[in-house]
């Protein structure tokens, strides 16, 4: 079996900018959907049903149907509704940051479980309102706690971006597949986008435990 | 019983945990400045009854005022009034993710909004009195066991409580440092502070104590001056549990 360089080297451009796509896409889906998790979380530790009921249901349907499904929903339908034509990376970052708030949330839960109720009735007992005794004391506290389930989110999340090529989103995925039609070659483009995804997922591991070292210090 | 210039007038309290009565018509005033000692079994209520005084635990029935202010009636600012009482735990509950200074400023800052420089001035003072000037910069994973409970007692000064309550804060300390928090609450006391004190410290109570306060499966059993409580127990309860500790 030969293996042809060359053509790696001709689309090489385009697979570095998709690369720039795929991460500028999972970091936004990240930071979105763990901001939208906290209350989506939050939503489902409520003492009140009627914000309970809402956020479990949310994290039901998004835990239990299949990412593609969700981002072909959200990219032929919901964005549709609302703008009247559809828009691929962006419909692709909110089917992503949906997704996301649905695993972070539980993340975010178990971590504010995690905190002694001690740390609550302490913060309570000096004045605080209960907003100010998570924001202050309880989530500075779990967040530390979450880093690992977040850094291991963030990874699922970048490499189920690759399923954004299909509905066009000019990422890793999407440059292969079109080398791969271009040549009629399979292993160089899906043998490169492989590689590409692991140094991604390896650099970010590695990261992560180096964070994780550095917090609990 | 009520007596007018009560600063804590506590009525006909009850509490219930799903069937299991915890507090029974629990009916008790504290003067300002008075230092009332809660003694008791273990399981009797007197956590649920401390907590119930800054609403930690809702109470299932009767009254509580303090200060004036009606705890319990609608419209009354909760958190507000918990300001108004320190609280001192047994597991000392401090922030591990602060330091023992921020500890102590974190409340007078982000509820009082005082400066921080202000704030930080008055925690440095807190900690001169508790005597740990020295440790305002470390984590309270380095203090031991005595010096984690001066600063909570610290940190709930620093909200400038008119009452302070005590939830066995030297139960979870080696013997050696009991005396450490002892005195500190000791010099509280001496200050004027008012104090309900939950404590198995039989020498506190009878020092420190105004007054002494007999706990048994959610009832007030008997109560009076240590003196006479600790010499001359009036009920049979009292006197079995008395001799078990003393
Ligand atoms: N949050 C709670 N839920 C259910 N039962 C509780 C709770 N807190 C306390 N109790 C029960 O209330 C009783 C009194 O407890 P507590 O007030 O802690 O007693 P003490 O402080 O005198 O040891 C015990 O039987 C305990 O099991
Ligand atoms: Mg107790």
């Amino acid at each position: 079996m030969d293996f042809r360089f060359d053509i790696i080297e001709d689309y090489f451009p385009l697979l570095m900018r998709g690369t720039l796509y795929t991460i500028c896409i999972s970091l936004a889906s990240i930071v979105i959907g763990s901001i939208l998790g906290l209350g989506v979380g939050l939503g489902k530790m409520s003492r009140f049903w009627f914000l309970r009921w809402p956020m479990q249901s949310y994290i039901n349907f998004f835990r239990g149907t299949p990412l593609l499904v969700q981002i072909f929903i959200v990219h032929f339908a919901l964005v549709p509704l609302f703008y009247g034509k559809t828009n691929a990376i962006a419909a692709g970052v909110i089917a992503l940051s949906l997704n996301a708030a649905a695993y972070t949330a539980e993340i975010y839960r178990a971590g504010i479980q995690s905190i002694d109720k001690g740390q609550t009735e302490a913060a309570l007992s000096i004045g605080m309102t209960p907003w100010q005794a998570m924001r202050f004391v309880v989530l500075p506290q779990a967040i530390k706690r979450m880093i690992p389930a977040f850094g291991n989110e963030f990874i699922v999340l970048l490499k189920d971006s690759s399923l954004l090529t299909f509905i066009t989103v000019p990422e890793i995925m999407y440059w292969s597949n079109a080398m791969k039609n271009q040549y009629i070659r399979v292993w160089e483009p899906f043998l490169t986008a492989a590689l590409i995804y692991f140094i991604l997922t390896y650099t970010l591991n590695k990261l992560l435990v180096w964070l994780e070292r550095k917090v609990q210090a | 019983m009520m007596a007018a210039n009560a600063i804590i007038q506590v009525a006909n309290l009850s509490k219930a945990f799903g069937e299991n009565e915890v507090l029974r018509d629990i009916t008790v005033d504290v003067a300002p400045r008075e230092v009332l000692v809660v003694i008791g079994p273990s399981g009797s209520g007197k956590s649920t009854f401390l907590r119930c005084l800054n609403l930690l635990e809702q109470p299932s029935g009767g009254e509580i005022v303090i200060d004036g202010k009606p705890l319990l009636a609608k419209g009354t600012d909760i958190v507000a009034m918990r300001a108004e009482l320190g609280m001192v735990f047994q597991q000392f509950n401090l922030f591990p993710h602060l330091k023992v200074l921020d500890n102590i400023t974190l409340g007078p800052v982000r509820i009082r909004k005082w400066p921080v420089a202000k704030a930080r001035e008055k925690a440095m003072e807190l900690l001169r009195k508790v005597g740990l000037e020295d440790k305002a910069e470390v984590y309270p994973a380095s203090l031991s066991g005595g010096q984690a409970q001066r600063v909570a007692i610290a940190r709930a000064l620093a909200m400038e409580p008119k009452i302070m309550l005590f939830d066995e804060p030297t139960s979870a300390l080696d013997p050696e440092m009991v005396g450490e928090v002892l005195a500190v609450m000791k010099q509280l006391a001496k200050e004027g502070m008012t104090m309900v004190v939950v404590t198995h410290e039989m020498g506190f109570a009878r020092e420190v104590g105004d007054r002494v306060l007999f706990m048994e499966q959610g009832r007030i059993v008997e109560q009076g001056p240590p003196e006479a409580l600790f010499e001359r127990p009036q009920q049979e309860r009292t006197k079995a549990f008395l001799s078990k500790v003393l």
